[in-house]
């Protein structure tokens, strides 16, 4: 069972329930590797997935986390939905809330959007990504890919590579990481690196190649293309050139150290097409444990608390 | 309540001073300030252990009428204003319509006048619907009693436009106000850019942003030998410019506000749409910096920026939240608690602070306790302790940070044009 009510981000979770999701994901794998896909761990649960941003392996992921552990998963689209009405946050979360729903999951393309509805309803409140702060199922899941290539989380060297300025991916491992153990090592543009970013305990340099070296982790960034237009990089050519993921910067890494991205990619820029097809790419491996890590959550996020009711 | 009062045994405050003075009004107005004096038919307060200051002067705030009533009215902002120990108060333009001409001007006059007897003065727009492009009527707009221009909200963006603004108003007597913001560094920021902004992952705002506009703001009032008000100044690097300034003889003065002596950044860490302002809630060491510069006197002044909202505007995702404190109610007792409690100022300098001193940037007959003068008063408990509830606010905007927190000094009772605003029922109960 986790600490708190809710998962908002990795800022404030503690590293025993980062360890007993991780964990409890293993057995889910085996679930999801089955040849009967089905469990009863949800059963009676009913989530909601609310998303006012377009997604693809997040929703279905927790919607197919929900479904193969006989959970009752539902979706509501901000572009089809009350939202574009007008309907406030807080009138849409509560709506949904009394429902009868147990969790409530939102990606929102404003930071602390889900903080702001945990406090509103009774459900437990997942976030899916909220604005540029966190996306706390994305950096576990990669964790969990970390810790099932290589036994552990702790003592890894993790290199995150592209815009950790406007990164939610990069905030959650930041958290994520550090608190498990591994040290953390973030490069990009000096424009698109947040100010004081070493404060949260991980170190920072413009030079790729740098923080590539020696790396048993290297993570690309979803670069997103209207950045060039405010000016954070001259050209997406100029940008791979010199902040790219290629086949040489990689091979500055440990020998076959993990290649992570957490998609959608933008091939030829912030990866070649040739790293995501080398044999220590997981990019693949990192969505089905994505399920994985959600199921686990799920199940967590709804076993019977002895001191509340709830429906 | 209105009438003839003598106000005992309380601490003073005036032009040469605190001293231990009874204080007696009659006919609106100070009429004696002495020691032991008796009186017939005069209602007596007692103001044993008590100071009696001038009337708080607060040359920023925002009484939102007309147009956003929900927010706050001339009736309630003034009432809030009472309760905060404020006797005149000059509201910005941003209402709607803008203050930027003659009608809304005397409108918002008119108002307060049928309110009560707080003064409130209006500040009218530098530019036509505070778009930083036409200039306003100054010379109209001085006649009919706006006692200063600022496109506060905004910052005049065209530096031309500001100089010529500058020169203009001069003509009439208005100083100008700077709302010094390059919203191009702004950009989509949401609060200060650091540390307490990259680990919340919300968008930051560089200092930059308000440094370069007080830097460019004050080299245009010295190119145009006229004197500039800068608005609620929240750096260290801001404070530094106006230090440089005025060493450098520039005409140059300037306000912060209770909030930036106070908070800090750290205090928006849990998404607290109360603790967004603009200009945000800076780092530590820029609280301290403040807090220097008005110890130093670079910093002239204390102004509320009382900014009230209705719950709908801050009920809200972060990003979607009205920028602003309402801060009437508790600006006294954040500067006495912080500057005087924590030994930075003495009680007179802290008081000229908020009285006299702002009422001399914009030139307010108010803030100076003498005989003759308009019967504005506070009474203030200094050591009372108290306990800040939003939700007990006159004002209509609840949007306070500082639920919670205990502050000292407590305003007792505040009397207006010789009537009694605030405490009626302390001070004759």
């Amino acid at each position: 069972m986790l600490k708190s009510k809710d998962l908002l981000g990795l800022r404030n979770t503690t590293r025993e329930d980062i360890h007993e999701i991780l964990n409890t994901a293993d057995l889910m794998k085996v679930v999801i590797n089955s040849n009967n896909k089905k469990t009863p761990h949800l059963q009676g649960k009913s989530i909601i997935t609310l998303f006012y941003e377009n997604s693809t392996r997040t929703r279905m992921s927790f919607e197919l986390a929900c479904k193969y552990m006989s959970g009752t998963a539902s979706s509501v689209s901000a572009s089809t939905s009350s939202v574009s009405k007008g309907e406030t946050l807080i009138d849409t979360a509560r709506t949904l809330d009394v429902m009868g729903t147990d969790v409530l999951i939102m990606r929102h393309p404003m930071t602390g959007a889900p903080h702001l509805m945990a406090k509103n309803v009774r459900a437990a409140v997942i976030n899916a990504g909220d604005g540029i702060n966190e996306h706390p199922t994305q950096a576990l899941l990669d964790m969990y890919t970390m810790k099932e290539r290589f036994g552990a989380v702790k003592g890894l060297r993790a290199a995150i590579i592209g815009d950790a300025r406007h990164s939610r991916v990069a905030r959650s491992s930041i958290y994520g990481l550090t608190k498990m153990g591994a040290s953390v090592i973030l490069a990009g543009p000096p424009t698109l690196l947040p100010p004081e970013l070493d404060k949260l305990g991980v170190e920072i340099t413009d030079r790729v190649d740098d923080a590539v070296k020696g790396a048993d982790v290297v993570m690309g960034l979803r670069i997103q293309l209207e950045r060039q237009k405010k000016g954070l990089f001259p050209t997406v050519r100029e940008y791979h050139k010199y902040f790219g993921l290629t086949e040489e910067r990689v091979a500055l890494a440990k020998p076959h150290a993990l290649v992570m991205h957490p998609g959608p990619v933008n091939r030829g820029v912030e990866i070649s097409t040739a790293v995501m097809n080398l044999p220590d790419a997981k990019i693949d491996e990192q969505v089905t444990n994505g399920v994985a890590v959600r199921m686990a959550l799920l199940f967590m996020m709804t076993r019977q608390k002895p001191e509340t009711g709830g429906f | 309540m209105s009438g003839k009062f003598l106000i005992k045994g309380g601490v003073v405050v005036t032009p040469d001073g605190m001293k231990g003075r009874d204080l007696m009004i009659k006919d609106s107005k100070i009429s004696r300030v002495g020691e032991n004096l008796t009186a017939n038919g005069f209602k007596t307060i007692d103001a044993t252990d008590m100071i009696v200051s001038p009337g708080l002067v607060d040359i920023h705030c925002h009484l939102r009428e007309p147009g956003y009533e929900e927010k706050e009215d001339i009736a309630s902002g003034t009432a809030a204003a009472a309760k905060g120990g404020f006797t005149s108060v000059c509201c910005m333009a941003n209402t709607n319509p803008v203050n930027d001409n003659a009608v809304v001007t005397e409108f918002i006059k008119k108002k307060a006048a049928l309110a009560g007897p707080v003064r409130v003065h209006p500040i009218a727009a530098i530019t036509k619907k505070l778009a930083g492009e036409e200039l306003t009527e100054a010379g109209e707009l001085a006649e009919v009693g706006a006692v200063a221009l600022s496109d506060d909200g905004k910052c005049v963006r065209n530096a031309m436009r500001m100089r010529l603004a500058l020169s203009y108003a001069k003509r009439f007597g208005l100083k100008v106000i700077s709302h010094p913001e390059d919203t191009d560094l702004t950009d989509s920021g949401l609060m200060n850019e650091g540390y307490w902004s990259t680990a919340l992952g919300l968008p930051g705002i560089t200092r930059a942003a308000e440094e370069t506009m007080i830097a460019r703001d004050c080299i245009l009032a010295e190119t145009e030998n006229t004197a500039i008000h800068i608005a609620h100044v929240s750096t260290r690097g801001g404070a530094e410019i106006i230090r440089q300034a005025k060493r450098r003889k520039i005409a140059v003065t300037c306000e912060t506000a209770p909030h930036y002596i106070y908070a800090t950044d750290e205090w928006v860490k849990d998404y607290d749409t109360n603790t967004k302002v603009n200009p945000p809630l800076r780092t530590e060491d820029d609280r301290l910096a403040i807090i220097e510069a008005l110890a130093d006197g670079t910093i002239d002044c204390i102004a509320t920026d009382h900014a009230p909202h209705h719950i709908d505007d801050k009920n809200v995702e972060y990003t979607l939240a009205a920028s602003g404190i309402s801060g009437f109610e508790t600006a006294f007792s954040i500067c006495w608690t912080v500057l005087v409690k924590g030994g930075i100022l003495s009680p007179e300098e802290l008081f000229r602070k908020m009285t006299s001193a702002p009422a001399e940037i914009l030139g307010l007959d108010a803030g100076i306790t003498e005989e003759g003068n308009v019967a504005d008063i506070a009474i203030i408990a200094p050591d009372a302790e108290w306990t800040v509830d939003p939700s007990k606010f006159v004002s209509r905007g609840h949007n306070s940070p500082f639920g919670g927190r205990t502050l000292s000094g407590m305003v007792k009772c505040t009397i207006a044009g010789g009537e009694i605003v605030y405490g009626g029922e302390w001070a004759c109960g």
